[in-house]
């Protein structure tokens, strides 16, 4: 099982993403169960929206700042802010502070929201001390390190650290993880030609791997190459990591049918 | 040189489908990255040398007037000629003007990329002059008509076999003559043919990686010894210099040196490290008669004063461009003006205006690999991100995108809205595709399929699954 939290009951707020809510709650829930199995109490507030990432990236700053401060007022209250993502939790933890430069009162909030704002994954690793979790995958895994996450957080051993913990997980390294899928939020939309050539390129390494699944933190990053696997029709399954980590995997992943697992089975 | 940035998209997508260019950038995409991330390993020190860097050109920016009279001193003092410059025009005119005082017919040049800032070549020509580009890269881009695709490797566009086409075709009245395979022997061609334009030439022109403050030497750092060639042998030697290469002392300058070939090619250091102090003295065996430096300002002094100084740290080492996904994905020439990669989304608007080159700085997912290996920590995304806010506040974006953000952002300023609206974009998703698991076309999101599925969503969003569990 677990290790018992460093801390006393820690009563975390989930930051759900915008993207979880809408395409896949089970990374939602699958966050929940980690959290709770690590001892902390969670609450997902019905208020929280989006981190406003789309209006930063485009430069509307007006509503961004709005957005952060829906945001602070919404989770402030926590011990801490979990989401089940690199580039949400970068967002508030790098972004907000400087979006109040010329306004101390929200700046102070920003940066008070910014110090207690993780990763889910690292969360569970650096702050509550988790090194094991109890869960099994029978098959290999290739992992993808998703920008915002590797380069503002700092988030790369720790999903490869808890990953080999699961039972029955074999890892294959990724050739060139740390390098972007071409999803870029808005990117990817403005630029769908240029996006497409690198999310090409990505899914060619992932198949070269030879992992019957790929992992990652962010949903963004996987919703585009789970979208280019199919598209190729690439017999790769695609999952968040936290999915894995919870032993949440019996649904169908992303971009499959539900039952295209058990109708696979029973054919096969 | 005249900007096609405008016309990015196009220039982007005739990258994506040539398939030399892919072929050529295939092999770019590790090659320097490998290099680089071997060289830092080795060197324990690395990354406290790059704070030292940083360091070092925040000094100087915010002394700049000091180190720059402080630099035209001492040039004058060992028997140069400083060119102070605004504009390209300025700086064009003054090289003329040089060149013809000196009664010059060609003249050889050693990279320069403000020689392409301010189309130097064109101009030159226009008046009678050959320029003759003596770097590898350089000389391949001016045969073929074009112009240098990346900063440090003019030419890496070209595959070996467009290079070893070009030179038959462009030196087989030249004593060329036969088509030649190897890379060795293209080297070897080239070389000999260039062996007497040194010889001949009148006038020199390099750029300059460095102006050094304490003792008016500019510096060069190359890799095939042309420089040094184009500036000893003529009479004159001019160097291209912008406002920002200056540093206080040659200490300052080593520091410098020991990121700049590391973060560029994984060099410890360049084959080649030139420093050019005033011209040839009584007693000096050789170097040039005269030496005349172009101090161009062309937007520098006002970038210094706006948001985008940090930009001015720039070293041209071109490790952003070595390191971006979108540069490896579409070659230098599809940004349509001379800096490339994430510098030159940077840098470009700031030259050209923000709305000719307002698609470069947008073109990035903001993956942060060109921040990372930044030498001189130049917050590129950053940076990117404040032309976009300016896009937006001047109203440059395409209106669609403009209403679409802006219904997009209401919504989520208003979570019951917001709710209400998420749930029927759920159901419309899952009418489409929940059978398959993915929608392989959507009419209003066709850029997203036009290369992959829309993966269909679960079904129920994660707080209406929430409320539900809560109330069990």
């Amino acid at each position: 099982m677990n290790e018992t939290p460093v801390r006393g009951t820690l009563r975390v707020g989930l930051f759900v993403t915008c993207l979880v809510d809408l395409f896949r709650p089970s990374v939602g829930f699958a966050a929940v169960k980690l959290l709770e199995d690590a001892g902390c109490l969670v609450e997902a507030p019905s208020a929280q929206t989006c981190c406003g990432q789309p209006a930063h990236n485009s430069g509307d700053s007006r509503n961004t700042r709005a957005i952060a401060r829906q945001v602070i007022e919404t989770f402030e209250k926590f011990d801490a802010v979990v989401a089940p993502s690199g580039s949400c939790a970068g967002m508030i933890k790098h972004h907000y502070p400087v979006l109040f430069t010329d306004d101390a009162a929200w700046r102070q909030r920003a940066e008070a929201l910014a110090a207690k704002t993780f990763e889910l994954v690292s969360f569970l690793t650096d702050e509550l001390g988790v090194k094991t979790v109890a869960a099994e995958f029978a098959g290999s895994v290739t992992y993808h390190d998703s920008c915002a996450g590797l380069r503002e957080l700092g988030v790369q051993e720790q999903p490869r650290r808890l990953l080999a913990s699961v039972q029955g997980l074999q890892l294959k390294e990724l050739p060139g993880a740390n390098i972007c899928c071409g999803f870029g939020g808005t990117f990817c939309i403005k630029y769908p030609e240029i996006s497409t050539r690198m999310v090409s390129d990505k899914v060619a390494d992932i198949a070269d791997t030879g992992a019957g699944t790929l992992l990652a933190g962010d949903l963004g990053c996987l919703l585009n190459m789970a979208g280019r696997l199919t598209r190729e029709g690439r017999s790769v399954e695609t999952r968040h990591v936290a999915e894995v980590l919870a032993g949440m995997t019996d649904g169908p992943a992303i971009g499959e049918a539900a039952g295209a697992k058990r109708r696979a089975q029973q054919s096969g | 040189m005249q900007s096609t940035s405008h016309d990015f998209v196009a220039r982007a997508q005739k990258g994506l489908v040539d398939e030399d260019l892919q072929d050529a950038l295939s092999r770019f995409r590790t090659g320097f990255s490998v290099k680089r991330s071997e060289a830092a390993a080795l060197l324990p020190e690395f990354e406290a040398l790059r704070d030292q860097a940083v360091e070092i050109k925040n000094h100087t920016l915010e002394h700049l007037d000091f180190y720059l009279e402080r630099f035209a001193d001492k040039v004058e003092e060992s028997g140069g000629v400083v060119h102070w410059c605004v504009t390209p025009e300025e700086a064009r005119q003054t090289v003329l003007d040089i060149c013809r005082a000196n009664d010059a017919k060609t003249v050889t040049k050693s990279k320069s990329m403000i020689g392409e800032e301010i189309a130097l070549n064109p101009f030159l020509e226009a008046n009678d002059i050959e320029p003759i580009e003596t770097d590898l890269g350089e000389y391949i881009v001016q045969l073929a008509g074009e112009y240098p695709s990346h900063i440090i490797a003019p030419a890496v566009h070209k595959t070996k076999d467009q290079v070893a086409d070009l030179f038959y075709e462009r030196h087989k009245d030249q004593g060329g003559g036969k088509r030649l395979e190897e890379v060795d022997e293209l080297v070897d061609e080239a070389r000999a043919m260039l062996r007497h334009r040194f010889i001949d030439a009148d006038v020199g022109i390099t750029g300059a990686n460095f102006l050094v403050a304490e003792t008016g030497t500019t510096a060069i750092v190359t890799n095939e010894g042309n420089g040094d060639l184009t500036q000893i042998l003529p009479r004159v030697h001019i160097v291209l210099a912008t406002l920002e290469k200056a540093v206080p002392t040659l200490d300052d300058m080593s520091t410098i040196l020991r990121v700049l070939a590391r973060s560029a090619t994984g060099q410890e250091f360049s084959t080649y490290t030139t420093l050019s102090t005033g011209p040839k003295r009584p007693g000096d065996l050789d170097g040039p008669e005269a030496f005349h430096v172009i101090l161009l300002d062309n937007g520098r002094s006002r970038m210094l004063g706006s948001e985008f100084r940090e930009v001015l740290r720039c070293i041209k080492c071109g490790a952003c461009m070595n390191h971006c996904p979108v540069y490896g994905a579409i070659g230098g020439h599809a940004y349509g003006w001379v800096y490339p990669g994430p510098v030159g989304a940077v840098l470009t608007p700031n030259l050209v205006g923000l709305k000719e080159a307002h698609h470069l700085p947008n073109a990035s997912t903001f993956c942060g690999r060109c921040e990372e290996v930044c030498p001189m920590r130049i917050p590129l995304p950053g940076l990117m991100r404040r032309w976009r806010e300016q896009e937006f506040d001047a109203g440059l974006q395409a209106p669609r995108y403009r209403l679409g953000l802006a219904l997009w952002a209401w919504l989520v300023r208003h979570p019951t809205s917001y709710r209400l609206s998420n749930a029927l974009l759920i159901r419309a998703l899952r009418l489409l595709g929940a059978r398959r698991g993915r929608i392989a076309r959507l009419p209003f999101a066709h850029g997203w399929t036009s290369g992959r599925d829309m993966p269909t969503p679960e079904g129920g969003s994660f707080h209406a699954k929430w409320r539900r569990r809560s109330r069990e």
